[in-house]
């Protein structure tokens, strides 16, 4: 088997099209552990993992927590609302008194774009990236990558739309970057207040005037969440305009192929991006990208860690 | 004290210089400029042979962060700077704490500049109090205390009526106003150019068009009123562009470029490198271009620094979180001289750049080697290679992209009033 040379994970753009097909097939080896009984194996045990949010998250945090339990890691949990960041210290000296700690790996989500580099500069832990800004989120790229993989039993030749607010997004990007190195074509749509400039030279990458053209029998239809957080009040006029150009419905997934893959990375408004019908439907994969998450996280904890079986 | 200067390549546009020549110091001015000058017994001697003699090199932009700031830099440390990087003279900005926008900071920072600093020292004053773009400051009492222009650099005047007053104000009183031309809320919360780079690192982006119509506001203002203005670090085509052709209608319209913008593109911020974020920000390579060409037709009238120090807690810190700005006057010019190389600029345009157009802009009556002017002389060895290295830079700070990297070409002497304040 190929071997995983990398110490962080931080972006799919770092990692090589052999990287990404071995985490994604050693995700698929740790999913046999989810579906015991006893979900649980001590491949790492005592190892300690620090999962550092400092932006809201419910599943992703969550599915990194369980995916180290489930391989025995001791697992800690931090939040800034009750951690030092609130009264002033750095990320630097959050993380070096974190390290002093010793732990093995730091998973950390930041609103801050390339801040995990930083912090991998700067420590001698492992640092996987939950989440930076709007750089890369690589756990959900995989997930996708993987949830693709269980439909369509490969990553390559497929046609991917992807919808939404694109320059905002980290997890259009990991996407992008992961589906570009498997050989795969992304077709992407939403308003041009939504789409940053030069995307389409971030690999095979087409941009498409109408959602509809992006939707043409495309095998995976990707949602991004409206991020009202993010786009400030001036990228367009309200959701309900928004709704009506770019949202998903019954009408417009027959453009698609049949039976194409319809996936969200949550959390989703419902009646926004997608109808509900789209949501709940027969082609929603929503709720697998879900569930292998726990997986594709499992084996980016084994790999960071080296990769050793005990 | 007095001083020769042996054998150099005299270079001074002021004269239609180029020759190898003397100059000999005498009290603090030039005494003579000619060939076989001898001096006195006694007087110290320099060989600038291989060398380039020209007027003292002038920086028109710099932050001293004195009074106020001085864990970043302060007048003595700024001015060592300057004199290690071949400047005599330097105008500084008023985004002090407390800011340039009355006489007594201003007279703090002349007077500190004469008796501990290392070069001249010219103070900007701030166009409105407080630098808080709401009411024009006391520009009168600023000009009379010493102050050689106004400006609210960093914080551009986003109001155009009360830029447009200032400006006719200041031309009453016969003060320039400098612009920091950026329209804020295209820069919005932007970190970096906008373009393919931000795209791919996940940055919010500063359009470039947000400088290009802050100038193109500034040159409509100055057309309308008929009054100048000097447009701050031009980073864009645009604004070239823009500059160009209001000086083609006849609008008094000056500019200057900073060495990062003729040497970077914003592919140097690729792995969240806070040493190349500054404001405005690295641009793409057809406005490297475009800057270049500026400067060699004569669009761009001056290269400025923007020396900006700041503390290394304030750069090593997540993207964002930094404190824009690059220091500068240890590294303007070898990377200046680097444009004579390339053929952008013949050396005497240089010297233009770099200190006779600077003077003439604001008024300084410096930049001249003639007989009886303040002797204000850089001595440059355009061969000597060498290392940018953190602890060896003058300034407090050391946020510099150039860390480690080797340049070409250096000041080896620098004569301030006829003092020697420099030797490499």
């Amino acid at each position: 088997m190929a071997e995983f040379k990398h110490k962080h994970i931080i972006a799919l753009r770092d990692l090589t099209k052999d990287d990404i097909e071995l985490l994604i097939s050693t995700a698929e080896n740790m999913r046999d552990i989810n579906c015991r009984d006893i979900k649980k194996v001590p491949t790492l045990r005592g190892k300690t993992i620090i999962n550092l949010f400092y932006e809201a998250s419910t599943r992703t945090r969550t599915s990194f927590e369980i995916a180290g339990k489930r391989l025995s890691a001791d697992t800690v949990n931090i939040a800034p609302s009750n951690s030092s960041a609130t009264k002033g210290e750095t990320l630097a000296d959050t993380a070096l008194n974190l390290l002093a700690m010793k732990p093995d790996i730091i998973v950390m989500r930041h609103a801050v774009s390339g801040s995990h580099y930083f912090l991998a500069n700067k420590l001698n832990c492992s640092i996987i990236n939950a989440g930076d800004g709007a750089h890369e989120h690589p756990s959900q790229g995989l997930l996708d990558l993987l949830t693709m993989k269980d439909r369509y039993g490969r990553l390559d030749g497929l046609k991917v739309a992807i919808v939404g607010d694109i320059t905002h997004s980290r997890v259009a990007r990991s996407n992008i970057q992961g589906l570009t190195k498997l050989g795969s074509s992304v077709y992407l749509a939403g308003p041009p207040t939504m789409v940053p400039p030069g995307v389409e030279k971030l690999g095979d990458v087409t941009v498409c005037a109408t959602m509809n053209e992006a939707l043409q029998d495309a095998d995976v239809v990707m949602m991004l969440r409206i991020q009202q957080e993010r786009q400030g009040k001036t990228l367009m006029p309200n959701a309900r305009e928004y709704s009506r150009y770019f949202g998903l419905n019954p009408t417009n997934i027959k453009l698609a192929k049949p039976n194409a893959m319809i996936m969200h990375p949550g959390p989703i408004n419902r009646g926004v991006e997608m109808s509900s019908s789209m949501v709940d439907g027969d082609q929603s994969w929503v709720l697998k990208q879900v569930e292998n998450g726990v997986a594709v996280r499992m084996a980016m904890l084994y790999h960071v860690c080296g990769g050793e079986l005990e | 004290m007095d001083l020769l200067i042996k054998n150099g390549r005299v270079i001074d546009p002021s004269q239609k210089l180029d020759d190898t020549l003397d100059v000999l110091v005498e009290n603090g001015l030039i005494k003579a400029v000619g060939k076989g000058l001898s001096a006195p017994a006694g007087v110290e001697t320099i060989d600038a042979a291989g060398s380039y003699v020209v007027p003292g090199l002038i920086d028109m932009h710099v932050h001293l962060r004195d009074p106020g700031l001085e864990y970043k830099e302060d007048i003595i440390s700024g001015t060592k700077a300057a004199v290690a990087g071949g400047f005599t003279s330097v105008c500084c900005m008023p985004n002090t704490k407390p800011v340039i926008d009355n006489k007594t900071v201003a007279s703090y920072i002349i007077n500190k500049a004469k008796s501990e600093g290392f070069c001249n020292v010219f103070p900007v004053g701030s166009i409105t109090y407080g630098l808080s773009g709401d009411h024009m400051a006391e520009m009168g009492e600023l000009k009379e205390s010493g102050c050689v222009a106004v400006s609210d650099d960093g914080k551009p005047v986003g109001n155009s009526e009360l830029m447009m007053r200032s400006m006719q104000y200041a031309a009453g009183i016969g003060i320039m106003v400098i612009s920091h031309a950026e329209e804020l809320e295209l820069v919005g919360e932007g970190a970096m150019n906008e373009g393919f780079t931000s795209t791919e690192l996940g940055l919010k982006g500063i359009p470039c068009v947000a400088e290009d119509i802050a100038t193109a506001r500034e040159t409509m203002l100055a057309e309308y009123t008929g009054t100048p203005i000097h447009i701050a670090h031009v980073s864009t085509k645009g604004a070239v562009r823009i500059i160009r052709e209001a000086k083609a209608r006849g609008v008094k319209v000056t500019c200057e470029t900073a060495p990062h913008y003729f040497t970077l593109t914003d592919a140097a911020v690729r792995g969240y490198n806070t040493n190349a974020k500054m404001n405005p920000p690295l641009r793409e390579s057809a406005d490297v271009s475009a800057i270049k060409e500026g400067l060699r037709d004569g669009t761009i009238d001056a290269i400025a620094t923007d020396h900006a120090p700041h503390h290394q807690d304030e750069k090593d810190v997540e993207f964002t979180a930094a404190m824009n700005g690059i220091i500068g006057l240890e590294t303007s010019l070898p990377l200046s001289l680097g444009l004579v190389d390339e053929g952008v600029l013949t050396l005497n345009q240089l010297i233009e750049k770099m200190s006779c157009n600077p003077s003439n802009i604001l008024g300084l009556n410096r930049a001249t080697l003639a007989a009886g002017s303040v002797a204000d002389i850089t001595v440059i060895d355009p061969k000597i290679e060498w290392v940018v290295e953190a602890d060896k830079l003058a300034s407090k700070s050391k946020n510099s992209p150039w860390l480690g990297q080797k340049v070409k070409g250096a000041a080896v002497a620098t004569v301030v009033g006829g003092k020697l304040m420099y030797k490499r």
